[in-house]
């Protein structure tokens, strides 16, 4: 018995919602989607260096329900000191509605988990959900199979929305051995702003399976923000999948951050649907031990005149292996295309390496496209200016580590956010002084 | 304080130094001068400990210990202190954060008490005055998109902070306008004390007209062709390098 077929028997055996709507219906085609092309191999061109065969190997089944142990202060520890930012916290999958703070909105913004979406906004999941993450992936097509709840955010035209969203996935030991399959749905409409935060933590380790998807509908002249933070625990497994489209005019700005996970897949992918858009992809993961994370961005310029930015930064320790695939795809109508990519990587071990595949596919003439790609250790000369003013060896490697991710972390603009990750870091790459 | 006797270097096959004998006593300035190419950088490098350099021969006494021995930070914590001739960007440490782990691994050494950050902030305010920087520096990230003349402040400014027993400043004066090396040599200037020496190293005698060194020597393919007072240097302006290279020559 292959792995995917226990996936259709797990999906026979739950329930999934009333057979009023639509939601049925995509979750058969995606479980029918997911059978047809089962787990990706390294034969797969986008999974070449990223062996899944340690999900596929096993079958994670959803968390059972458990009495909830997890409490305020738990939480407290990954909401970066920010008691005034919108809170929704899930557990195992689960919305915990009694952990999470979920102030009035004083604009006409409507955040909904997913089943109270289902109640008030049906038209909308019905009209937006799985189509702009298609199932063709194997992965969205699972997550679709077996979502069971999330976050639907909807920005009504012209509402700017100035706290912060935290959507906090957090794991217990509750989830070993099992999956959760969390969505998110943000449909931001013309001239909407809003900034979401979305955070994967565990409280004690485990080898579950995070399978996420987030859809995000930038409207017109609309601005979303979108952070994502993944600190699985070091058993865990996690595949995460955004995917944006904008319209004329709007601004998406991506930040991946990860630490966490011993087998990790973060695709970020924006499709530039009107003329002048501005996407900015970027992201910070560093890896220890015998840590894989895998990222993959993928922009694709329909439409002319938009400008795209990537800087994405790796830190590899131990045996881990890292591998950064940036896709940039210019249709024949997208002239004046502005995109821009880098990547780089710092190698701190002789037993950690990483690949890196910049990927340009330009059908149109009147563009601008670059990209670099750097791997690399310490550099020799900043580690003897810092000896040279009495800054020892080891301490001027993770001075100069920190450093490395620091810069990157420099292009976020939520403050509290940068300021919390800075810290994370500096705690992670700098000992204490004597 | 410092006694070079006999030093020669190399980087890769190269032979840089091929023999430099140089003493330094405390309250002296020295002044290394001579043409592009010389080895007054890679002097300068091989006292600091820059490991690129490989001493072939010769020694090198710091305070009655053996230099070539020590690993740079050692040599940095016991009072050495390069100012580069090209300071080092790093973007992501604040100056803030790298001067004090610099000022308490220095304080360390001399078994001080190391300082927190309010303490160091009032040891700063100080020290900035001395090469007229703002507090607004020490948030920057190292050296990172400063101008030419900053950096330079800067170096001045880590030197203010350690206070070095033995200062080499490398080509300090190059690129400088003259403002800008007015606040410099003024800042090495004030941190002159009789128990501390600075070796000044320099391709033009404009910077000796404001730090004003005890003696002069020139260095050329590696050796040091003549040593003297002061008026050395205005001769050297005066006639320019060729003719000592020329004498060298004939006496060679």
């Amino acid at each position: 018995m292959t792995a995917h077929s226990n996936y259709r028997e797990l999906f026979e055996a739950a329930s999934h919602g009333a057979n009023r709507d639509f939601l049925p219906k995509l979750k058969i085609a995606a479980i029918e989607q997911f059978e047809a092309v089962g787990f990706p191999t390294t034969r797969d061109e986008d999974w070449h260096f990223t062996s899944v065969s340690p999900i596929a190997e096993r079958t994670f089944r959803p968390v059972k329900p458990a009495t909830l142990t997890v409490t305020a202060e738990d939480v407290a520890r990954f909401t970066y000191g920010q008691a005034d930012w919108h809170l929704l916290v899930f557990v195992n999958g689960r919305y915990e509605p009694t952990l999470s703070r979920f102030a009035e909105l004083d604009v006409d913004a409507q955040v909904m988990t997913f089943s109270e979406a289902l109640k008030e906004a049906p038209e909308l999941l019905a009209e937006r959900l799985g189509t702009l993450a298609p199932s063709q992936h194997a992965f969205t097509a699972l997550n679709t199979a077996f979502m069971a709840d999330g976050v639907v955010i909807r920005m009504p035209a012209g509402v700017v929305l100035d706290t912060p969203i935290h959507i906090l996935y957090l794991a217990d030991a509750h989830a070993t051995g099992a999956s959760q399959h969390p969505r998110t749905l943000i449909v931001a409409e013309r001239q909407s702003q809003c900034t979401l935060v979305e955070t994967f933590a565990a409280l004690g380790g485990g080898a579950y399976f995070t399978n996420h998807v987030a859809e995000v509908v930038v409207g017109t002249g609309a601005r979303v923000d979108h952070y994502k933070v993944q600190r699985e625990s070091g058993d865990a497994f996690h595949v995460g999948t955004t995917q944006a489209t904008q319209d004329r005019d709007s601004i998406y700005h991506s930040f991946s951050f990860a630490t966490g996970a011993q087998l990790s897949r973060t695709n970020v992918y924006s499709r530039l649907l009107g003329e002048n858009c501005e996407v900015r992809l970027n992201g910070l993961y560093a890896l220890e031990e015998a840590q894989h994370g895998d990222h993959q961005t993928f922009v694709e310029h329909i439409a002319p005149s938009c400008s795209s930015r990537e800087v994405y930064k790796g830190i590899l320790d131990g045996t881990s292996h890292g591998v950064f695939n940036g896709k940039v795809f210019v249709h024949p109508e997208a002239q004046k295309t502005d995109g821009k990519q880098t990547n780089k990587a710092l190698l701190l071990s002789d037993g950690s390496r990483v690949d890196t595949k910049p990927q340009l596919e330009i059908f149109a003439d009147d563009v601008k496209c670059t990209h670099g790609a750097t791997v690399g250790r310490l550099d020799d000369m900043a580690l003897f200016y810092l000896k040279s003013r009495g800054i020892g060896g080891d301490r001027a490697k993770a001075l100069l580590t920190y450093a490395f991710a620091a810069e990157v972390l420099e292009l976020i603009e939520l403050e509290p956010l940068k300021v919390a990750l800075e810290a994370l870091l500096f705690e992670r790459f700098i000992p204490p002084e004597a | 304080m410092l006694k070079i006797e006999n030093l020669t270097a190399n980087v890769g096959d190269k032979q840089i130094l091929k023999g430099i004998s140089l003493t330094v006593n405390p309250g002296e300035v020295h002044a290394i001068m001579g043409p592009n190419g010389s080895g007054k950088s890679t002097l300068a490098q091989v006292i600091a400990g820059h490991p690129g350099y490989e001493v072939t021969g010769g020694s090198v006494t710091y305070d009655g210990q053996d230099l070539l021995e020590m690993d740079a930070e050692v040599r940095a914590q016991a009072g050495i202190f390069l100012a580069f001739q090209y300071p080092v960007e790093i973007p992501g440490v604040s100056n803030a954060y790298f001067l004090r782990a610099a000022y308490n691994e220095v304080r360390k050494a001399r078994g001080e008490e190391e300082v927190d950050p309010m303490e160091f902030l009032d040891v700063m305010t100080e020290k900035l005055k001395i090469v007229e920087m703002t507090e607004e520096m020490l948030q920057r990230s190292v050296n990172a998109g400063f101008s030419g003349g900053e950096k330079k402040r800067n170096e001045i400014l880590q030197m203010a902070v350690l206070a070095p027993k033995l200062a080499i400043l490398d080509e300090t004066d190059s690129g400088l306008d003259i403002d800008a090396l007015r606040i410099v040599a003024e800042g090495v200037n004030k941190l002159k004390r009789p128990d501390n020496a600075t070796i000044v190293v320099t391709h033009y005698q404009r910077l000796l007209n404001y730090i004003v060194p005890d003696y002069v020597h020139v260095l050329a393919q590696g050796r040091i062709l003549r040593s003297g007072g002061k008026e050395l240097a205005l001769e050297l302006e005066e006639r320019g390098y060729d003719w000592l290279l020329e004498t060298a020559g004939a006496s060679a």
